[in-house]
């Protein structure tokens, strides 16, 4: 079943051409990889399905109805949710706190409700056991480990029903022990029927944990094949440049 | 015995007892209870009615408007505006009053000054990226100027028809011998603090300050947001002019000077972190009283005026130094 679907998608900046004519379908429970060099489109492209910026061309499609969003926060609406690459975390609130952030859990009535603390710390630790991280809910961000950081931004999708969840460059900055339980956390969401965009610079991520990979190059999609039906070199001379297209 | 997943994620790691005992303003509570404990056996005048009534009501000024500059701290912001603000809406005050509208005007207009001082330092903030350092900065000069230019720079004393009501007002005391102005510090410290713990505003404002760019990217309002705190802060200035004006029951272009710094010193060491993301109501009065007992007990104790200066700042850097220490614990 086809979640998200990008046809003949471009974007220009003035005469820079970052995206050109881009195309490609997201199944349920799909994990993507999306990979390519800096500056090649990739970031311009997930920013469209974010919300962050408007297609010059082209239709983005969700379960067939298309999207018209304004601001990052219309994607939530629309089951796509974002961790992005810096996580967005507050250090000086709670764990809990993070993953409500936005979308606090309230009692009492309307405008004048408070804030429900037990609630909301009750649904973080069911979160965190369902994403099998050892992260407590009361702790501090500030105090936490790359691996628990991740798994309080990814705990912010399961917050609403999400369909799809874009991740940009979720092992870029975390010790290899981390990376595995990273790479864990995308299984448990692609086990739940999510499907997953992976956004990675780094190669055994991709192939560790995708199904698929989709390669850009100066803005253009240059592969979208099976992961088993490739292999590291060849997405490699694909990135560069050194195969044209596969 | 394993332990399984779902005990170590509903491990408390700190009691509260432990997290009570790690916080600054907890021991800047305990600085002053031995200093007021002190005090009662070394002079004979520190705990009569009298100076404990002094005293109270003295903070509450500072205190007042340490709450509101505890929001502002809290996004990371600093408003030094905030006692020009407090001479311009007294002026107000006295100006409407004097030319013999009723108190109820007076109050509106100050008020309303204030918030106006406010929403524009916010908006030069929020929606133009001003730097709230240069803004308040600026609004420091330009609000006093402005009151010497309403006043023309002359001391109002009397204030037309409501005269009484306006003294009884920052100078009675309507409950318990509690002198007016504590009770309304009392009762703003607790909308204060209700606001920062148990409600989304005050939640998102931590989150501001935490990291403002997280707050935009979760869909907190950070613009409108950061210009109420401004107002609030604004508010509170206006709100200490009003109390502090029926008090002294005149008001010159002088009230409020230099206590900005005063209210900063009091939000800082009650706790609050001049980099955002922490601080608390509470704190603000517990900083507020701590400056104020200094101030009362070296005139007390016989020391030279001329030391206070020392003391209040040796408070500011003691109580940053014990958080500054604990932090390197951490990060050891």
């Amino acid at each position: 079943m086809t979640v998200l679907e990008l046809s003949n998608v471009s974007k220009h900046f003035g005469a820079i051409q970052a995206v050109n004519d881009v195309s490609f379908a997201l199944a349920a429970g799909e994990v993507v990889g999306l990979m390519g060099d800096n500056g090649a489109g990739k970031s311009t492209l997930v920013k469209m399905i974010a919300g962050n910026f408007r297609p010059s061309h082209g239709t983005i499609r969700m379960e067939g109805k298309v999207l018209n969003m304004h601001r990052p926060v219309d994607a939530r609406g629309h089951g796509i949710e974002i961790v992005h690459q810096d996580l967005a975390l507050c250090d000086n609130l709670t764990a809990a706190a993070n993953v409500f952030l936005g979308r606090e859990l309230k009692r009492g009535f309307g405008p004048f409700g408070i804030l429900d603390y037990a609630a909301m710390y009750r649904r973080a630790g069911e979160i965190f056991a369902e994403l099998k991280s050892e992260t407590r809910p009361r702790d501090l961000v500030k105090k936490m480990s790359g691996g628990q950081r991740q798994a309080v931004a990814i705990a912010r999708t399961r917050l609403s029903d999400a369909k799809i969840v874009l991740m940009d460059e979720p092992t870029a900055a975390i010790s290899v022990r981390q990376i595995a339980e990273v790479l864990a956390l995308i299984r448990r969401l692609r086990d739940q029927g999510i499907s997953v965009v992976l956004i990675s610079h780094r190669m055994p991520d991709v192939f560790t944990v995708a199904d698929r990979v989709i390669v850009m190059r100066r803005g253009r999609k240059v592969a979208d094949k099976k992961i088993a039906a490739s292999s590291p070199e060849e997405v490699t001379g694909l990135i560069t440049g050194a195969i044209e297209a596969a | 015995m394993a332990i399984t997943l779902n005990q170590s994620i509903d491990h408390r790691q700190h009691s509260r007892l432990s997290a009570l005992v790690a916080s600054q303003t907890f021991w800047v509570v305990v600085a002053l209870c031995l200093a007021c404990l002190y005090l009662s056996f070394e002079t004979d005048s520190f705990a009569t009615s009298k100076n404990l009534y002094n005293i109270t009501r003295n903070v509450t000024f500072t205190a007042i408007i340490a709450l509101g500059m505890t929001m502002v701290i809290i996004t990371g912001g600093i408003d030094l505006s905030v006692g020009s603000v407090l001479c311009l809406s007294s002026m107000i005050l006295a100006i409407t009053m004097h030319a013999g509208h009723s108190i109820e005007v007076g109050i509106l207009a100050a008020i309303g000054t204030a918030l106006l001082v406010g929403a524009f330092n916010g908006i030069l903030i929020a929606y133009l990226n001003f730097p709230p350092f240069v803004v308040t900065l600026g609004m420091l000069s330009l609000a006093r100027s402005l009151a010497m230019v309403a006043s023309n720079n002359t001391v109002v004393f009397e204030f037309g028809p409501d005269h009484q009501k306006l003294l009884s007002l920052g100078g009675g005391a309507f409950f318990f011998g509690i002198a007016n102005p504590v009770i309304y510090m009392v009762v703003l410290a607790l909308i204060f603090g209700f606001v920062l713990r148990w409600t989304k505003f005050g939640r998102h404002l931590f989150a501001i300050g935490g990291n403002e760019h997280a707050a935009v990217l979760t869909g907190v309002p950070v613009r409108p947001m950061k210009v109420a705190v401004y107002m609030i802060s604004a508010l509170t200035a206006g709100i200490a002019g009003i109390i502090q004006t029926g008090w002294l029951g005149a008001v010159t272009t002088n009230i409020g000077a230099g206590m900005e710094l005063q209210v900063i010193a009091a939000a800082v060491i009650g706790g609050a972190n001049l980099a955002g993301g922490v601080g608390t109501a509470f704190g603000a009065l517990v900083g507020a009283a701590l400056i104020e007992v200094i101030r009362n007990s070296l005139g007390l104790l016989g020391i030279s005026a001329f030391w206070q200066g020392a003391f209040i700042g040796g408070a500011i850097i003691l109580a940053v130094l014990f958080d500054r220490l604990r932090n390197l614990r951490i990060n050891d």
